[in-house]
């Protein structure tokens, strides 16, 4: 029996930056992930991906799993967490961006 | 050291010229993303998790201050300030932007540098013993060969789709510093009634099936070496697997054919392709050789060092754990460790990079090395200008005295950086050294080799430490299996697996539970964590490892009684 769908955001890597970005619900590439659009229904999600994924300027789209949190949708896997945050080695990724803001 | 011919400078300048094309028509569209990726490959640019990476080659580790500097330069002008020396004696820089990178490959030509084949189904970047040319058990410099190799696999028609990426280490000493037996070929030069030759080993590796290599040939004379290369490789790209990636390498080719069936046909191809090279590869290893003649050694006192030694407890510790010893009287080998307690193991920072530049220049006749420990070698100091050495590095905060001990760990970039990791080492990394800083035993402990990889690739040589740890995704959740006796020298074994493997925030007490029961077990400090281990195999480990496990054998057999 095929799994039933999940909750589902859009991510790549910008091309000319290679920095993680999300599908909005504006249709934009936006750096954040609360930001993205969240997807409940397969034949739209699948839809977007193949639409988004035309987008020279951006590499590698695919469907990534969130669940909903207080300020927007939240990774469920910890690959995709740091995807979000940047290493944990350095104070330099999004953590960074994020604290400046 | 090496300088670029007239051939060399033209070649990598063309490269250059090259890629900086393929760069401005992915960005204005004229190239996909699945026509440019191969490309980039080519050219050692990866797009990772978060950025892309540079992996930029330091063929057989070796590096001119002038290099450094230039490496420096680029990871303060277009990265985050800092680079990663890697267990391929490579540097990754793990932020450029795309647009940047033709300038970055300049910048790098400029200094005789590139990232050519650091990527891609083709012989990489060759390693070689960092303590090359200067340690004291050395046959022979292997750098001049590995140099050979360079130039022969660089561009090399016949191997530019080879079944998987292809690795060749060379030692030139009998102490095997440069994991020759886990590479697809390893050469160790030897001397035989006064001929220098190689033992070929082949079928290495480690990653998803690990393999110790075995002997090609046990000699094989200078004259032949290229063209016995040559015929190796061919024969493997000939029967490599392509239907699988997982078991094309050149160790599955050798565990399917044996290692007869595939002398038989070395020795075959070598027959068909000895004679096109006619001479000319000895001719180019003879202008080789003349760039690696060692420097000018002097003979003068070693006082400063003497007294230093004696009345300076910091210095000494550091000189009795990071100095090798040298060919010549009177020098030392450097080892300058990039694992700080904390610190991400091979990285340093620009103004790092440029103060190694620097005592080099000053103290170490202009030239470093990277060893695939991710440390950095200064191969040639009298030791007279250790204190002042010693002085600069602390000043540069690059003076921590662990060469060889618990905090030396190698660490791949795991999934804080790999888009192929499956689960993060670099904290782990950090998590052990700054316990056992903490507990200040590091001395106590002694001689251990902890090596830990994010994902089953190896690229962290878990399979080879005296501990080894492996970080995996077990149903989302980062989780780490440990090997113990594992072994990267000329006696190369491959570590053995504990049992279930252990959660992030539980690999840490683990490893101390295991290096607690080695300090219970061992006969007395002299007796190494391997040599316990080896003496007493894995039970006593395991029962340290697993508290929870023997408890309740116990309880079940108190209950049956």
């Amino acid at each position: 029996m095929p799994r039933p769908f999940t909750p589902k955001a859009i991510t790549a890597n910008a091309l000319l930056e290679g920095d993680v970005i999300y599908l909005s619900a504006t249709g934009e590439w936006v750096r954040a992930l609360s930001d993205a659009a969240v997807f409940t229904e397969q034949a739209a999600a699948e839809a977007a991906l193949a639409e988004a994924a035309k987008d020279r300027m951006v590499v590698g789209a695919y469907l990534t799993d969130v669940a909903p949190g207080e300020n927007g949708p939240e990774p469920t896997h910890f690959r995709e967490d740091f995807r979000r945050t940047g290493p944990s080695n350095y104070f330099h990724g999004k953590q960074e961006a994020a604290a400046n803001v | 050291m090496y300088r670029y011919n007239d051939f060399d400078e033209a070649f990598v300048r063309e490269r250059v010229a090259q890629f900086s094309g393929q760069v401005a028509r992915r960005i204005d569209g004229s190239l996909t993303e699945e026509e440019f990726r191969p490309l980039r490959l080519m050219n050692g640019l990866y797009l990772q998790l978060h950025a892309y990476m540079l992996r930029v080659a330091i063929p057989y580790g070796t590096l001119s201050s002038r290099q450094m500097d230039q490496l420096a330069h680029i990871a303060e002008t277009y990265d985050r300030g800092y680079g990663h020396f890697t267990t391929r004696q490579n540097i990754q820089y793990n932020w450029p932007k795309l647009p940047d990178v033709p300038a970055i490959l300049s910048d790098l030509a400029d200094v005789q540098m590139h990232a050519i084949q650091t990527s891609g189904n083709t012989i990489r970047n060759v390693t070689a013993d960092h303590f090359a040319g200067a340690s004291a058990d050395e046959v022979a410099d292997p750098r001049p060969i590995a140099e050979l190799i360079r130039q022969w696999s660089t561009d090399h028609p016949e191997f530019q789709f080879l079944p998987r990426k292809f690795k060749i280490a060379v030692s030139g000493a009998e102490a095997d510093r440069a994991v020759v037996r886990a590479h697809d070929i390893g050469l160790v030069l030897r001397e035989r009634a006064g001929t220098l030759g190689a033992e070929i080993i082949v079928g290495g590796g480690l990653g998803r099936t690990p393999m110790v290599g075995k002997t090609l040939k046990d000699f094989v004379p200078l004259q032949d070496l290229l063209p016995y290369l040559e015929a190796t490789v061919s024969v493997w790209n000939l029967l490599g697997r392509r239907d699988n990636k997982y078991k094309a390498r050149i160790k599955i080719t050798v565990h399917e054919h044996g290692i007869e069936e595939i002398r038989a046909r070395v020795e075959e191809r070598f027959a068909q392709v000895k004679p096109a090279f006619g001479g000319i590869d000895m001719e180019m290893l003879s202008e080789i050789e003349a760039h690696f003649a060692p420097p000018a050694f002097v003979t003068k006192p070693v006082d400063a060092y003497t007294r230093a030694h004696e009345a300076d407890p910091v210095f000494r510790a550091w000189a009795d754990t990071n100095l090798a010893a040298h060919k010549a009287e009177g020098y030392a080998i450097v080892t300058v460790s990039l694992k700080k307690p904390g610190q991400t193991p091979g990285d340093a920072s620009a103004d790092q990079m440029r103060a190694l530049a620097q005592i080099a220049r000053d103290f170490a006749h202009d030239e470093l090395r990277i060893s695939h420990e991710q440390n950095v070698i200064l191969p040639h100091v009298h030791k007279s200008d250790l204190p002042a050495i010693h002085a600069a590095l602390k000043a540069a905060d690059l003076a921590t005295a662990n060469i060889g001990l618990v905090s030396d760990i190698i660490a791949c970039p795991g999934m804080d950086y790999c888009a192929l990791a499956t689960a993060r080492s670099i904290p782990v990394a950090q998590g052990i050294a700054t316990r056992f800083n903490e507990l200040k035993l590091e001395h106590e402990i002694g001689p251990l080799k902890i090596k830990i990889s994010g994902c089953i690739n190896a690229c962290g040589h878990h399979h080879v430490g005296h501990i080894g740890i492996l970080g995996l995704d077990r149903a989302g959740v980062e989780n780490y299996q440990i090997t113990l006796g594992g072994d990267g020298t000329e006696t190369t074994v491959i570590g053995e697996r504990t049992g279930p493997g252990f959660a992030y925030d539980e690999i840490v007490p683990a490893i101390e539970r295991l290096i607690a029961a080695y300090l219970e077990l061992r006969t007395g400090p002299e007796e190494t964590f391997l040599q316990t281990y080896r003496r007493l195999g894995m039970d006593p480990f395991k029962t340290a490892l697993y508290p929870e496990k023997d408890a309740k054998a116990g309880k079940e057999k108190a209950h049956a009684a």
